[in-house]
């Protein structure tokens, strides 16, 4: 008995977030998304949507464009598609994840892990091992000199 | 004046290898002879200012004085423009820019020598690198790219005029703030290059750099705010940032500068990561560098970047000579650097700033990498892959959320090592009110699932509140104890706290401030614009806001013309204002700038630009955008350069006992002087 109510439940929630996750995800929503990944093939550098020249040749009739493939029907990879073929790969604003361009995607992310696992392993490795000697402390009269020096000069 | 521009510009690289040559000499071969030649190093070093300052002159005044003989002036201003602006003339162009470059680090060199009594030895040879840049700059401003370089034939009636976006007040002091930040980097790394070459003993030089990288770092922090504030207010694309490769240049020494002022404390209070410090600040000076190169070379396009040239050739190979000197001294002296103790826990203060720092210097390399893959993807296949904002918002707003944790979590461990208890206790009502943000947020209609930009606004805003709560319970706690010593009320009691130990508690409210700032970036989710042709009378409607256009006027200055748009905004009915959008255009350059008119609340800002006229139909159009928190975002820089400016000032007692120092030096002078018959 308990386990069906929490089955229900669970498949009322899982409802309820798909339904919460299809709301508002109309054209509009995908014109706003895609026109953020689309680049203006004027030559201002600026994403799609955010161009703001006056009298550009470009933005205008792109978002047209934009707006018949949504209206079509047609999904967001072919619309991307699209605006490639026509205008070259320079018009995505970011590297599609295929061939080399993945490497753009996943180095950042490769270094961040790789750096963070090495910290960690660092920091176990130097857990396990006594605590260092500073390095003068063999010297008394070094260690002496440098206790004055930093007497003398702390701010 | 161009000839005498021109000629104190030599004279000042004359100075400039004398001062590096006999400064160098002093160093090596110690004694009386070497004092004196020291000390004229010194001097030429002051004379190096004096001559860069007289060039900087000569060309604000040609400027002034309309010279359009000189190319640098005539490409750069024009008779019409406002003295503000022929002013900023002189960082306005590469060669100026440069110039004035030379011309700060000149400054700072001068500070610098002024102040050598700090630490005569350590200074000289500070002193040495700093020439050693200077005479860097001094060779590209008189061979490579002359201020001062004269029109072929007679002089034109009038300039070219300055670029439109530049004139804007903001543009006037956003270049000089972030050339202070990028400029100032040369004197962290000069002491570090220094102290490294002598073997300093003693802690001293660490406490110098990082006081002098916490000013140039505010510098930049400056600088790079009004720069995002400027592209908001002028560019008219309705945003603050936009991963442009000048915008990433000017980040990524901020983010080893920052990594840098967190791991400087280890440096300090354990005498752990000397290594890692002293290639933190060899690393920001770098990219200082390398952003300038960016900037200049055209290895990257962008919006606002200098004119290609060549000088992209000098700045490689003073990066390939500097890195060389940095990587042998380096193996020279390493031994002096060696760490005095060991991390001992994964969960201790220690670890949490190696941690910070390692995320600050991955970050700092994601922006790098996306910077440059368009020249790497070229290179290897052929084609430039565009890596604009959406590489990088996917990319960054993890890190950063990491990092906006971290800050968090970082006060609240011990030095050496944690317990689970210390844990428990400090972190409980931390992260119960995240998680009770993160609740209200959803139950406030916030929908994480329906876009991964909602879900890293709703964990930026959790992990802020976060933040603010630990930071706040540590001035609370400290607050009290004072208190409960003093009898002074809590808020009186905390600012006594803050003026304690100013730079702990001034790190805070720094820490605060990026809580602010992070509240207003996760407002960016939340944009939404619209555009419309909008003639006499007609509505358009954005969020809570109508606008309803009155009326379209043109008005005429001696520099520009301008169209404004006349609109009324009214919020669920009521009238609350008139808007003015305005397009300008000027005559000397021909070009179109946009003015926009921007009305700012706490929730949100309506920034309206007027984007011209329909070619077809010569019906104006309007772009409105309605952009939540925008006000957040500067309110968390202005917390930030407050929090800064606190760490920098002395600890109360330090002051005191100064005070007290002073006071009965001056006793005893003063009583020195009674015995002596005065």
């Amino acid at each position: 008995m308990k386990r069906s109510a929490l089955r229900r439940s669970l498949q009322l929630i899982a409802v309820s977030l798909t339904a919460l996750l299809l709301m508002g995800a109309g054209d509009d929503a995908r014109f706003n998304k895609l026109g953020h990944n689309l680049m203006c093939a004027c030559g201002c550098r600026q994403v799609l949507l955010e161009c703001n020249h006056v009298g550009c040749s470009y933005s205008d009739r792109m978002r047209d464009e934009l707006s018949t493939a949504l209206t079509r029907g047609d999904s967001d990879d072919l619309v991307l598609q699209a605006f490639v073929q026509k205008y070259g790969p320079t018009v995505l604003a970011a590297p599609p994840a295929t061939g080399f361009n993945l490497v753009a995607w996943v180095m950042p992310f490769a270094v961040l892990f790789s750096a963070l696992g090495f910290a960690v392993l660092v920091v176990l490795r130097w857990k396990q091992r006594a605590p260092a000697a500073a390095p003068a402390a063999d010297s008394p009269e070094l260690e002496a000199m440098r206790l004055r020096a930093r007497r003398e000069t702390e701010l | 004046m161009p000839q005498f521009g021109s000629f104190a510009l030599l004279l000042a690289l004359a100075f400039g290898v004398y001062a590096l040559g006999a400064g160098i000499f002093a160093l090596l071969r110690p004694g009386p002879a070497a004092d004196r030649l020291g000390e004229s190093a010194r001097r030429a070093g002051i004379a190096v200012f004096v001559a860069v300052t007289a060039a900087s002159v000569a060309l604000v005044v040609a400027a002034f004085q309309d010279d359009f003989s000189v190319a640098y002036i005539f490409h750069h201003s024009n008779r019409d423009l406002p003295l503000p602006y022929k002013f900023s003339a002189l960082w306005s162009g590469q060669e100026g820019s440069l110039l004035f470059w030379a011309w700060l680090l000149s400054a700072y060199g001068f500070v610098l020598l002024l102040r050598h009594k700090v630490d005569p030895r350590l200074v000289a040879h500070a002193a040495v690198v700093l020439s050693a840049v200077q005479v860097f700059f001094l060779m590209l401003v008189n061979f490579a790219a002359h201020p001062f370089a004269m029109m072929s034939g007679p002089a034109p009636a009038d300039g070219n005029g300055l670029n439109p976006l530049l004139q804007y007040p903001e543009m006037v002091i956003h270049p000089p703030m972030l050339y202070l930040g990028y400029v100032g980097m040369t004197v962290p790394f000069a002491f570090a290059l220094g102290a490294l070459i002598m073997k300093y003993p003693g802690e001293k030089w660490i406490h110098i750099t990082r006081r002098w990288t916490m000013v140039t770092w505010l510098f930049l922090t400056c600088g790079i705010f009004l720069g995002g504030h400027w592209a908001y207010s002028v560019l008219g694309w309705g945003g603050y940032w936009g991963w442009d490769p000048v915008e990433n240049a000017s980040l990524l020494p901020w983010l080893t500068g920052t990594a840098f002022l967190h791991s400087v404390m280890m440096q300090e209070k354990r005498g752990m990561l000397k290594m890692w410090n002293m290639w933190l600040i060899f690393a920001t000076f770098l990219l200082c560098i390398f952003g300038t190169f960016l900037t200049r070379s055209g290895v990257v396009s962008s919006v606002h970047a200098f004119a290609q040239s060549s000088i992209g050739t000098w700045f490689v190979s003073f990066l390939a000579l500097t890195f060389a000197v940095c990587v042998f001294f380096f193996l020279r002296n390493r031994v002096y650097l060696k760490s005095e103790n060991r991390l001992e826990s994964l969960i201790s203060r220690e670890s949490s700033f190696l941690f910070n720092n390692l995320l600050f210097l991955v970050a700092c390399f994601a922006v790098l990498w996306g910077t440059l893959f368009p020249v790497l993807s070229e290179w290897v296949q052929g084609t430039k892959a565009t890596v604009g904002a959406p590489f990088f918002n996917r990319v960054m707003i993890p890190i950063g959320l990491l990092l906006l944790l971290l800050t968090g979590v970082a006060p609240l461990l011990a030095w050496r090592k944690t317990s689970l208890e210390s844990l428990k206790r400090n972190f409980t009502i931390p992260a119960l009110a995240a998680v009770a943000t993160a609740v209200a947020l959803m139950v406030g209609g916030m929908r994480p699932w329906q876009d991964v930009s909602y879900f890293y606004a709703l964990m930026a805003i959790a992990l802020a509140v976060f933040v603010a709560v630990t930071v706040g319970a540590e001035f609370l706690r400290g607050g009290r104890v004072i208190r409960s010593h003093t009898g002074m009320n809590l808020a009186a009691a905390m600012v006594q706290l803050t003026r304690r130990n100013t730079r702990r508690y001034g790190g805070y409210i720094v820490h605060f401030g990026v809580v602010v700032l992070f509240i207003g970036f996760a407002g960016y989710a939340f944009n939404q614009d619209q555009e419309q042709e909008l003639g006499l009378g007609d509505k358009m409607n954005i969020g809570r806001y109508t606008l309803v256009s009155r009326s379209y006027t043109r008005d005429f200055q001696p520099n520009y013309e301008s169209d404004y748009a006349i609109l009324d905004v009214y919020r669920n009915g009521t009238f609350l204002e008139t808007m003015y959008p305005e397009r300008r255009f000027y005559t000397a350059s021909q070009q179109d700038a946009t003015i926009v008119a921007n009305r700012s609340t706490w929730r949100e800002d309506l920034y309206v630009v007027y984007a011209g006229r329909n070619p077809e139909t010569d019906r104006p159009i309007i772009r409105a955008h309605l952009n939540p928190l925008v006000v957040w975002v500067w309110a968390g820089v202005y917390i930030v350069v407050f929090g800064t400016l606190v760490a920098l000032v002395p600890n109360l007692q330090v002051a005191a006992v100064k005070a007290r120092a002073t006071a009965a030096e001056l006793a005893t002078v003063a009583a020195g002087s009674r015995e002596g018959g005065d």
